[in-house]
């Protein structure tokens, strides 16, 4: 064992430890399960919602959007920014009415709003169809992180068993509470190797952030904008706006939101969220960093390039800490998804076909199916193949085509129906889906249209159809329709 | 919804509108490429807008009650 397997290994411990110690003095029924109680302050909401977000992606995926595709990544400090600015009405108004109504999950929130179980059981499907995914993410960065940082002498298939073990363990005993205590190291962690990543390695082979951008503009003219065509500004501004609409519309983003103490929470995070993107920069420093140090990294493989460049640069005990850090950016949004997935089919699925089951049974069935959903994961992180790249694509299309019927659930005269809301979720998916299976673009859908309209993110055309078709149906089934037969929801 | 709370538009227009003007690498600003130093500029400026809203609203003027 060298100490880049002993330092990953004391984390994975520590992780452990404080997930299970995290239960101690709470009864644990659904409410403290799920969403904690509704008791978390303004830092365990700042450090449960930046855990969801910086994920594995953040780390492998941000430092490698920057080695492989330049300019286009900065949208991803964008989006976000302009998401916590609509957190500022957007979660008090979640908040306020879930605390109303005592709801644990986002399909609840769709329940009580249209007065349908049924609406609740199609939300719920889309976001486990959305999450299982991007689980499976999480996971194969994470054996990817271990298998790297460990020089090879951990497999992948054995970090990611491992890893899966424990995230379920302490998922099943403590819920978001050990969810929480993780985040605080994560955050503690990925800050300080982070900026420390980010700071050192441009000093360390160039010479300072300028010579580092002055170089690679001498090697690659342009790289550090946005293309003429392809992922130009009109692709920027279409993904930006869509994935900001989508942001919290993740099912364990939008739970977390109930987690929150006060409403207060929220207006407050809106002003540290923006800064705390921030740290997004010290990772596609690295990224670029590695692109005239370890060059040729094609395709996917860009994502190693943090790893690379690391393992090339430092002694093993400090690829460790990397690799540690890595590890817990996995961990903590895996456990919020595998806790969000067992609640929504607990609750939200299984209840509404049954729905003499007591609040007891519901919540012993959630904390069973942590370890079903896992295996779930499991079973496509290692026999996935291409269907899971296609799912992973269309997670965040899927999620945001729930953000219309939300939208307006939030009006005091609401115009959209159950139906409505039901046919634009049902159509704006399966628009998702067609245009991710058939590999469209805007281009090959319509090849007449100027350059900058075909270069706009695709998920537009699904929202359209989305809205298009949820404001038809709800016009026509309206007023009348509180009384509407649930025959045609499941429909 | 008051006056002010246009303020937060500003963002959305700062990056999303101007995007054709900015998107450039030179001239270099605090090391940056200057696509990459507007957007930066703009989530720090987004942070300070939100300070502003959350000063001047009255809803956040009730003390932490319960």
């Amino acid at each position: 064992m060298n100490a880049a397997l002993w330092i990953i290994f004391g984390f994975l411990a520590l992780s452990l430890y404080l997930g299970i110690q995290a239960r101690r003095g709470k009864d644990m029924n659904l409410e403290q399960w799920t969403v904690g109680g509704r008791g978390f302050g303004t830092i365990f909401v700042f450090l449960l919602m930046a855990g969801e977000i910086y994920t594995t992606f953040t780390f492998l995926g941000g430092s490698g959007w920057a080695y492989s595709k330049g300019g286009p990544t900065f949208y991803i400090i964008a989006y976000g920014c302009l998401a916590y600015i609509m957190s500022y009405w957007l979660l008090p108004a979640i908040w306020k009415y879930a605390k109303a109504h005592k709801l644990m999950s986002q399909s609840d929130f769709f329940v009580s709003k249209y007065n349908s179980p049924y609406l609740g059981v199609l939300v719920s499907l889309v976001g486990v169809v959305a999450l299982v995914p991007y689980l499976v993410l999480q996971l194969k960065g994470l054996g990817i992180i271990v298998s790297e940082a460990s020089y090879g002498t951990i497999s992948s298939s054995a970090a990611i068993w491992i890893g899966v073990i424990a995230v379920t363990v302490y998922v099943m005993i403590s819920g978001i509470h050990g969810s929480a205590w993780n985040a605080v190291v994560k955050d503690i962690m990925i800050l300080g190797v982070v900026v420390f990543l980010g700071l050192y390695l441009p000093f360390h082979y160039y010479g300072g952030i300028q010579p580092m951008f002055e170089a690679i503009e001498a090697a690659k003219p342009g790289f550090l904008s946005l293309p003429d065509s392809g992922q130009s500004a009109s692709w920027f501004v279409s993904t930006v706006l869509l994935t900001a609409l989508g942001f919290y519309m993740w099912p364990h983003t939008f739970g977390s939101v109930y987690a929150a103490r006060n409403e207060k929470v929220f207006r407050k995070n809106a002003i540290v969220m923006p800064l705390y993107q921030l740290v997004l920069l010290f990772v596609f420093f690295v990224g670029f960093a590695a692109i005239l140090q370890v060059p040729g990294l094609k395709g996917a493989d860009g994502d190693l390039s943090l790893l690379r460049l690391s393992i090339k640069t430092f002694d093993p005990w400090f690829v460790g800490v990397i690799g540690a850090a890595g590890l817990l950016t996995a961990i903590v949004p895996g456990s919020m998804i595998l806790m969000t997935a067992a609640t929504l089919l607990a609750k939200n699925v299984y209840q509404a076909f049954a729905p003499a089951a007591s609040e007891q049974q519901i919540s012993r069935l959630a904390k069973y199916l942590v370890p079903v959903v896992a295996l779930v994961a499991l079973y496509f992180t290692f026999e996935g193949g291409n269907a899971i790249v296609a799912l992973l694509l269309m997670g965040y299309s899927l999620v945001t085509q729930l953000f219309p019927a939300l939208f307006f659930s939030l009006w005091k005269r609401n115009f959209v129906t159950k139906q409505g809301a039901a046919v634009g979720i049902l159509a704006g998916v399966a628009t998702v889906a067609y245009i991710t299976i058939s590999n469209s673009t805007i281009g090959t859908l319509f090849p007449s249209l100027p350059q900058a309209v075909k270069d706009l993110n695709v998920g537009i055309v699904a929202l359209i159809v989305n809205v298009v078709l949820m404001t038809v149906v709800s016009l026509l089934t309206g007023s009348g329709a509180a009384v509407g037969s649930k025959k045609e929801m499941v429909a | 919804m008051k006056l002010i709370h246009l303020l937060a538009l500003l963002p959305f227009i700062g990056i999303l509108g101007c995007i054709s003007w900015i998107n450039k690498v030179t001239p270099y600003v605090f090391g940056l490429p200057f696509l990459l130093f507007w957007i930066v500029f703009w989530v720090i400026a987004t942070s300070v807008i939100m300070t502003i809203l959350y000063r001047l609203d009255p809803a956040n003027k009730k003390g932490e009650s319960q």
